[in-house]
């Protein structure tokens, strides 16, 4: 049999068979779709109308749980918190990580083994270990209930993750490159601005999404720093609320959306990004 | 973008030996302070805190040495029933997130239209936070108005419905349904990832070889999807293994315990029952374990790769 003759059937070999594959994605499809519809429908209903039929369509849609959340100054309040840590925390470990990643590369050599092991041993350090003295410090440096605490331990959390992708990635750039900027007089400081971070800005990109994504949605250090509402984070705020209204599901949601809402924009803008720096974020960290 | 370039030959750079450029060690330093000070700093006093009775509010403590290792290991059945339950919920996530993430993965390897829209729709709930995922799972269990009751009455099941968080042996395994739930559609991207490097031309050869679905499937796909299974397994256990914010915000832990893993018993420990030294004593244990799970998958790894071809 030759290699150009016709095998039946022998194209697309590897697809399961059609119809149990539709089958299988119809029914996931399902179990993802649903538990986010019903969040939606319920957060527009009312408590008497949630017990009366909890899975029904909204018959009559209020936004009166939004309106309630965002006006009481509750959720407004952990609102504007959460956006000042998430983009300050992000911002400012990526100028961090990425300035310390160039310099691991540039020094190259033992120095910058050592020093590169060193913050990748960060990695392998659970937060339930260390979150212990951190309370510690943060207590004798008066770093609790404040939005300040919050983006320091966000910046020494990421610093591991973020310098293993960075300095990964700077790795792979031409050392040549480096050089002639050096030859034709570029200091240090120019070669980073001018070169290294525009050639990386995808990596830096995808960093960026990662410890976004991981700082809005983050609760274990807003739990174990701030106990004044008015410091709280999104999702500190939400648990907070679960203690207050435990079972008020469509009050519970309406924050579940509010707090969402910020991520599922940028998803929905920035899909490629996300899925990028999400599984750059897992496969790294 | 793919292997690192190599630099033929080091002797240019030899003889312009650079002295290192203090502006670099400018560079490092922020990030080195904040690092060392708020991670690594810390993580060397949890293991001297382990080896005290300290509550975490007095101004004293007493050196207990090995006190509080000796207890948890021999005599306090809650430490005991949350490492039954940390190592319950990672194999359940485990096991089902890897075969569910591979299965979708190779339904949705090929780029059609619907294939790209679905991806993106299983990878959703991965954006959400724990907390969120939580409040919606808690709703799905809910004795009284949850879907999951509602749904086995609509189908006539009545039989089958459960208070679900509240049962003591089962309600860990429940949880570890919602944390598939949270972080399938991410593992899938990575096998998605990995398959799509598999070329086609090893298909072809294999069906003119005569090889079957099935013998395809094992044959060249597993064996060759093999890299990223490691990567989705590795990073799978451990997530599972240090899960927190999920059952922190769904059950707390309880009833009884039944869903208390290790990193929520170092937080309760901790911070509500103020025995900070226990806690750290069983952080430190935490990190064991974590280092030897680890150790023991690759181990498992290179066993099942049979010392071959990685």
């Amino acid at each position: 049999m030759s290699v150009g003759e016709t095998v039946p059937g022998r194209r697309r070999r590897r697809d399961l068979t059609e119809l149990p594959r539709w089958i299988v994605l119809a029914i996931y499809a399902v179990l993802i779709v649903v538990p986010l519809a019903v969040v939606v429908f319920t957060a527009l209903k009312t408590t008497t109308q949630m017990y009366a039929d909890p899975f029904g369509l909204p018959t009559d849609p209020t936004m009166s749980n939004f309106t309630e959340l965002l006006g009481g100054d509750r959720l407004g309040r952990s609102l504007a918190n959460s956006a000042i840590v998430t983009v300050v925390s992000v911002s400012a470990t990526l100028l961090l990580t990425s300035l310390a990643s160039f310099a691991i590369v540039r020094l190259g050599g033992r120095a910058g083994t050592v020093i590169y092991v060193l913050f990748a041993l960060g990695l392998a350090v659970p937060a339930q270990v260390a979150m212990i003295p951190q309370y510690v410090i943060f207590r004798q440096l008066g770093l609790t209930n404040s939005l300040l605490g919050l983006i320091l331990i966000n910046i020494a959390v990421t610093c591991s993750v973020a310098i293993f992708i960075l300095t990964g990635f700077f790795q792979t750039l031409p050392k040549e490159l480096f050089e002639a900027a050096e030859v034709d007089g570029a200091s240090n400081w120019h070669i980073f601005w001018q070169i290294a971070l525009p050639i990386s800005a995808p990596s830096v990109a995808a960093v960026a999404i990662f410890l976004f994504v991981m700082h809005w949605n983050d609760l274990l250090y807003p739990l174990l720093f701030i106990t004044d509402p008015e410091k709280a984070t999104l999702p500190k705020a939400l648990l907070d609320f679960k203690g207050e209204y435990s079972t008020n599901y469509p009050m519970l949601f309406a924050g579940v959306i509010i707090a969402s809402i910020p991520m599922v924009v940028a998803y929905v803008f920035l899909q490629r990004w996300f899925v990028a720096g999400m599984t750059a974020g897992s496969l790294k960290g | 973008m793919t292997a690192p370039a190599r630099v033929p030959a080091g002797a240019i750079r030899r003889r312009h030996r650079r002295r290192v450029d203090p502006l670099l060690l400018v560079f490092l330093a922020p990030a080195a302070v904040i690092y060392l000070w708020f991670v690594l700093w810390p993580t060397v006093q949890a293991v001297h805190y382990s080896l005290t009775d300290w509550d975490g509010i007095s101004a004293g403590y007493t050196n207990v040495g090995l006190d509080n290792y000796t207890n948890l290991l021999t005599n306090d059945s809650v430490f005991a029933k949350a490492v039954g339950n940390s190592f319950k919920f990672m194999l359940t996530v485990v096991i089902g997130q890897t075969v569910l993430s591979l299965l979708l993965a190779l339904m949705l390897v090929r780029n059609s239209r619907t294939s790209v829209a679905l991806r993106a729709l299983f990878f959703f709930p991965t954006i959400l936070s724990s907390v969120s995922v939580a409040f919606i799972w808690t709703f799905i269990y809910d004795p009284t108005f949850g879907l999951a009751n509602r749904l086995l009455a609509g189908v006539g099941l009545q039989s089958l419905q459960q208070p679900w968080l509240g049962d003591q042996q089962l309600a860990i395994y429940y949880l570890a349904i919602a944390q598939i739930w949270f972080h399938t559609g991410q593992m899938m991207v990575v096998f998605i990832a990995g398959l799509q490097q598999i070329p086609e031309e090893l298909y072809d050869a294999a069906a003119i070889d005569g090889a079957g679905r099935w013998q395809q499937f094992s044959q060249v796909t597993f064996p060759l999807v093999r890299p990223a299974t490691m990567i989705v397994v590795a990073y799978t256990t451990i997530q599972s293994f240090k899960a927190f914010d999920l059952i922190i915000a769904s059950t707390g832990g309880g009833p009884n315990y039944a869903t208390e893993i290790l990193s929520t018993l170092i937080y309760t420990s901790a911070f509500r029952n103020f025995e900070m030294g226990y806690a750290a004593a069983q952080s430190v244990i935490f990190v064991v374990l974590i280092a030897v799970i680890t150790v023991l998958q690759r181990r498992a790894v290179a066993l099942a790769s049979g010392g071959g071809d990685r």
